[in-house]
């Protein structure tokens, strides 16, 4: 099993005729992910690569082929467009792989998106891969292997490397989710935790933090008070100077508030062991499963 | 993106919030001839991209030009939290009898953004949410629906009891969150919001960080960023979409995605070494890209070593490997160079660069072990 997708899930990808919805589109599709439908305004009625339909609107696309799920590949400017439009067009599932969105833009979509009942993860976000069952964004396919670890980071490719030391170790993966570096996101830690301690191939869970804001904080309170499967953690940027933006918009110590310490003490507290590097996660795993 | 106080008031004027006038001066003469303009007594005021500008000196009072002349002579080109001011705000002393607080933040907990009022003004709102907390109210806006009166009317009542106060209050507070939204702010605030004995309510001091991804869209409030606050290197890292912050360690560090960038600095640090820089060189494997990140990391005289940790996902690694090849041809490189590069076309890019008479690593720990090592010299 997995956690947000599986072999029902079926995709609708916005943006599919663009420079990286369309490579992207073939690496999921070469993945094993369901596509059935691409969205680019104004070339509805075209076929992307004699394959996936591609629709003036969601809506249609929807209609037309039962997609249930939407990953979203347009630029920044017209990303909360998207999601708009997304939940509107009733997918469960909404997928934002586009960085560089205005959290004021955010600021109105995510209470939308809550209403229509729809899950979004991102923006500014890898997606996420249930290995030998699809991929849905943009991590690469070829370092993950089936087994059962969960993995939930707010990073890229520091995911990536977890998960890559974590395959050389022959520890496998049941979902590896990216839910963003941005301070406003659709998906956050304890939603991932929640859904990893209800997922019954899932043994044990790598939580992959970086300094700014407090989510990783309040996800180690849900580890202690409702999880029952091990949790194991790392916190980047425990050289990072406070004031200071590293890259990721969320990725800021604003005044005592965000630092790495802070965080891996709440973790410590709460029963999480904590890596001094990201190769330590592998021991620490290991010894969990 | 963070403008000056000057600014930040140009914002807030054009949305209708009372503040007091004001002329900026880059030399002590033009700071003289402002005041001279306004007569009687005026304030001089650092325009520096810094908090505590009061307690280092950067905000004077002067009772005449002449002595507007000397404060100005006096401020221009100090340093405050290692930064130079190049700019004076010449603004007319307020007669003060009341300072409260009021403060607009993008709230990551609520997903909102929080307004908070508290008649504490004139000192950091950090450290009156740490000694008097009960002090603030706070509300969270919902954005869909924006500041409802009722709501700005609320806040005001909680900041002054005098209606004819809390009138200009609520107005002000609903200008400032339209201020906010326009400019695309995660932070406004006006501290100290004054009452004169006159009874009327006045910005004096203003401050606004703007959200870098709204820039794009709002091209006047981008034409505000005053390069010269930039640290140069910083700024060509920014223009070749490059996302760069100089430290003070010996280990320059190139890395691809924020997160690992942060992990490889740490790393650095847990071996023994301290890194002269976070640098992210995001998903591009442009070989430009690779040279300009070549160019900033040598250009700091602190560095001994350079340090590539690249994984390649949607980066090829190849690409890096022939921006690395290109990057050292067109740059004289003196510094030792560890490469570890892992994913996608991993093969060749080890390949090309062993080519090229380069060393490649493909294990995190393995790379950043070396570049401490070849950073402490020879000798070790």
């Amino acid at each position: 099993m997995s956690i947000f997708i599986d072999g029902n899930t079926s995709l609708v990808v916005q943006g599919i005729t663009g420079r990286d919805g369309s490579f992207h589109t073939r690496q999921m599709i070469e993945y094993g992910t369901n596509v059935v439908a691409g969205v680019t305004p104004g070339k509805g009625g075209q076929v992307f690569d004699d394959r996936v339909p591609v629709f003036n609107t969601v809506s249609e696309a929807v209609e037309e082929t039962g997609a249930n799920a939407s990953v979203i590949y347009v630029p920044a400017a017209f990303a909360s467009s998207a999601i708009f439009e997304a939940a509107d067009a009733g997918v469960d599932l909404i997928v934002c792989i586009t960085e560089g969105v205005p959290v004021a833009d955010m600021m109105t979509a995510l209470p939308y998106v809550r209403e229509k009942g729809a899950r979004l993860i991102g923006p500014n976000c890898p997606g996420l891969i249930a290995p030998g069952i699809g991929k849905i964004g943009i991590l690469p396919g070829q370092i993950v292997i089936p087994g059962p670890v969960g993995i939930v980071s707010r990073s890229g490719t520091l995911t990536y490397e977890v998960i890559f030391q974590l395959t050389r170790e022959g520890i496998g993966q049941s979902t590896c989710v990216g839910i963003g570096g941005d301070p406003l996101i659709g998906t956050d830690f304890v939603d991932c935790l929640r859904a990893f301690e209800e997922d019954p191939d899932t043994r044990a869970v790598a939580m992959i933090g970086e300094i700014g804001g407090t989510d990783e904080q309040v996800a180690a309170t849900f580890v202690r008070d409702e999880m029952s499967k091990p949790v194991v953690g790392f916190i980047a940027g425990q050289t990072a100077p406070p004031g200071r933006r590293m890259g990721h918009a969320g990725a800021i110590i604003s005044g005592s508030e965000g630092t790495a310490a802070e965080k891996m003490a709440a973790f410590r507290e709460c029963d999480i062991a904590v890596a001094e590097r990201p190769a330590d996660l592998v021991g620490l795993i290991e010894s969990r499963l | 993106m963070n403008i000056h106080e000057y600014q930040a008031k140009e914002i807030l004027r054009a949305h209708g919030v009372p503040v007091p006038p004001g002329e900026v001066a880059t030399t002590p003469d033009e700071a003289e001839r402002i005041a001279a303009g306004y007569g009687g007594m005026v304030v001089v005021k650092a325009q520096v991209h810094a908090g505590g500008r009061g307690k280092a000196g950067g905000v004077k009072l002067a009772n005449d030009a002449a002595e507007a002349r000397e404060q100005a002579e006096a401020i221009l080109g100090m340093q405050i939290k290692e930064l130079t001011v190049e700019k004076v705000l010449i603004t007319p002393a307020e007669d003060i009898d009341t300072e409260a607080y009021l403060g607009i933040v993008m709230d990551r907990g609520s997903q909102s953004d929080v307004i908070m009022v508290s008649s504490e003004g004139g000192i950091d709102i950090e450290e009156v949410a740490a000694t008097n907390p009960d002090a603030i109210q706070k509300m969270a806006v919902d954005a869909r629906y924006g500041l409802l009166p009722h709501q700005a009317s609320a806040l005001a009542y909680g900041l002054y009891s005098e209606p004819k106060l809390a009138r200009q209050a609520a107005r002000i507070i609903a200008q400032l969150y339209d201020a906010y939204r326009a400019a695309g702010c995660t932070l406004a605030e006006i501290n100290p919001l004054i009452a004169t004995p006159a009874g009327e309510v006045k910005a004096i001091d203003a401050k606004m960080n703007i959200d870098d991804n709204a820039l794009f869209r709002i091209p006047d409030v981008e034409a505000m960023r005053d390069e010269s606050a930039e640290d140069p290197a910083e700024r060509k890292a920014r223009e070749a979409g490059l996302s760069y912050i100089q430290l003070d360690g010996d280990v320059g560090c190139c890395v691809n995605g924020a997160g690992l960038a942060m992990a490889t600095m740490d790393l650095v640090k847990h071996y023994g070494g301290e890194p002269a820089n976070f640098l992210d060189i995001g998903g591009s494997s442009n070989p430009d890209k690779v040279v300009t990140a070549f160019e900033i990391i040598t250009s700091d005289p602190n560095v001994k070593s350079i340090l590539f940790n690249i994984f390649g996902g949607i980066t090829r690694c190849d690409d890096v490997a022939n921006g690395i090849v290109e990057a050292t041809r067109r740059i004289d490189l003196k510094l030792p160079i560890a490469i570890r590069l892992t994913g996608t076309n991993e093969d060749l890019a080890v390949e090309i660069l062993k080519e090229n008479g380069f060393e490649a690593m493909t294990d995190m720990d393995e790379v950043v072990k070396r570049a401490v090592e070849l950073a402490a010299g020879p000798s070790s």
